[in-house]
């Protein structure tokens, strides 16, 4: 496990800057919406990313709840975190393409409404974390993640209601998309993909290691005044 | 005294009658309802057409507001001598306990909302215009909506710092749904525009799916150590 590391931020590495080369450069130019659609290669693969994150921020809450096993929180705790910066990342570039394109920078449409409920979610989720004093944190935002898993429905039947803008996925609907430009989507897909596992990696053995300095940390004072008296 | 219908009573009973002799909950919120109403008059002072358009948003946000001053206290007052360790070594079934103080927060809210509603109406000069028995339905599945997830989730701040920020905090973007049902569904009614069918077919699966997970998973938040 140790070894795949380096490899997975190697092949982040190659895949974002073949990524990048490919969004800027390689992908040509499309017809209506000119370079502002270029934010696309990075919209989208974050917004997968994103979501993905928060599946996994689920599972380990679950498997939390079911097992409580600390590994699974250290996981909830870095997959909701690494999340909700992906989902920042949507939530900002949404905007920047959708002022030069539709002309107005926000509407409450299903997608870009259920992704922000999302992102409050997982912000009040982190910010219960903070605030809650150690031990009983846990099993209160996995309580609170599995919560918010089962809002995620209702949320979506209840902005269905109105019209929705954003454009439909465009994939396997039709040939109007160059084949270029898939291409590049998907490179900078993996390259997402890879580098929010990785980030997500390492925030998730940042905080099993945390735990261990506070665990021998307590452990120490422990100690000491065992022998001091 | 031992089932588990008795102890909802008995722990029912009991809030209701220190609320009654001491009327704190009840107080606060109608005086902060009240001038949520004020300030919200004084903003916007809306037209009779344009009053029903806006009500029902104004209206559910204010008993949200209102409804939390009053979750708040909810579990805070059992932290007095202990009483909540008590609950949790009791063998009584958390469940119970739950349900009891989240008919009491339901109690109380549906009171609030009968004696804020005429002052809604005499300030906004409010007229439904479509079929206003099913304002009483909305009302009902509404406040159940509020007060259930509230008294969750006033439970899990209790052991947060600062735990009249975290309740709001927690509350708010789990209830968006809900909220957007009430706010469409009243709208809906006053204009007479649209069916509020929907909405309110919405409000029922939230408070099924809410009531059913809270009373699943509250044992762990009661006994979460």
């Amino acid at each position: 496990m140790k070894r795949a590391f380096p490899i997975l931020a190697i092949l982040t590495a190659a895949l974002l800057s073949y990524g990048l080369y490919g969004a800027l450069i390689k992908a040509p130019t499309e017809q209506t919406m000119g370079d502002v659609q270029r934010i696309f290669y990075y919209h989208v693969p974050s917004a997968w990313t994103a979501f993905c994150l928060f599946f996994v921020n689920l599972a380990a809450s679950v498997v939390y709840l079911v097992r409580r096993h600390p590994k699974a929180d250290a996981l909830a705790v870095a997959a909701a975190e690494v999340g909700v910066i992906f989902c920042t990342i949507v939530l900002v570039t949404g905007p920047i393409w959708a002022r030069p394109v539709w002309g107005i920078w926000w509407t409450w449409d299903l997608r870009l409404t259920l992704t922000l409920v999302l992102w409050l979610m997982y912000v009040s989720d982190l910010i219960l974390r903070r605030f809650s004093s150690s031990g009983q944190t846990p099993v209160l935002a996995a309580v609170l993640a599995v919560l918010g898993a089962l809002d995620v429905p209702l949320v979506y039947f209840s902005i269905w209601f109105f019209r929705t803008q954003h454009p439909q996925p465009v994939m396997g609907a039709g040939g109007s998309i160059d084949p270029r430009m898939l291409h590049v989507f998907f490179i900078n897909l993996a390259a997402f993909s890879c580098f929010g596992a990785l980030v997500c990696w390492s925030r998730f053995h940042l905080e099993v290691l945390r735990r261990d300095v506070e665990e021998a940390q307590a452990l120490e004072s422990l100690l000491e005044t065992g022998s001091s008296r | 005294m031992s089932s588990s219908a008795g102890i909802t009573r008995a722990t029912l009973a009991k809030d209701l009658r220190l609320e009654w002799r001491s009327k704190d909950a009840i107080n606060s919120m109608l005086f902060f309802a009240l001038l949520v109403v004020v300030i919200f008059s004084f903003s916007f002072d809306p037209t009779a057409e344009e009053s029903r358009r806006i009500a029902g948003g104004l209206v559910w946000v204010a008993f949200l507001f209102a409804a939390v001053v009053a979750l708040n206290q909810t579990w805070a007052r059992e932290l007095r001598n202990q009483v909540l360790d008590a609950y949790r070594v009791s063998p009584a079934p958390a469940n119970s306990l739950f349900l009891a103080k989240a008919l009491g927060n339901f109690i109380f809210v549906s009171v609030l909302e009968a004696l804020m509603t005429p002052l809604f109406i005499v300030f906004y000069n409010l007229r439904a215009l479509g079929p206003a028995y099913q304002l009483w339905i909305v009302a009902v599945l509404g406040t159940w909506a509020l007060v259930i997830n509230g008294t969750f989730f006033a439970a899990m701040s209790l052991r947060t710092r600062s735990r009249e920020i975290m309740l709001p905090l927690l509350l708010f973007p789990i209830s968006i749904p809900a909220l957007l049902a009430m706010v469409e569904a009243t709208s809906s009614i006053l204009t007479g525009e649209f069916s509020a069918k929907f909405w309110i077919v919405l409000l029922v699966a939230y408070d099924v799916v809410f009531t059913m997970a809270s009373l699943f998973l509250f044992e762990l938040v009661l006994h979460a150590e």
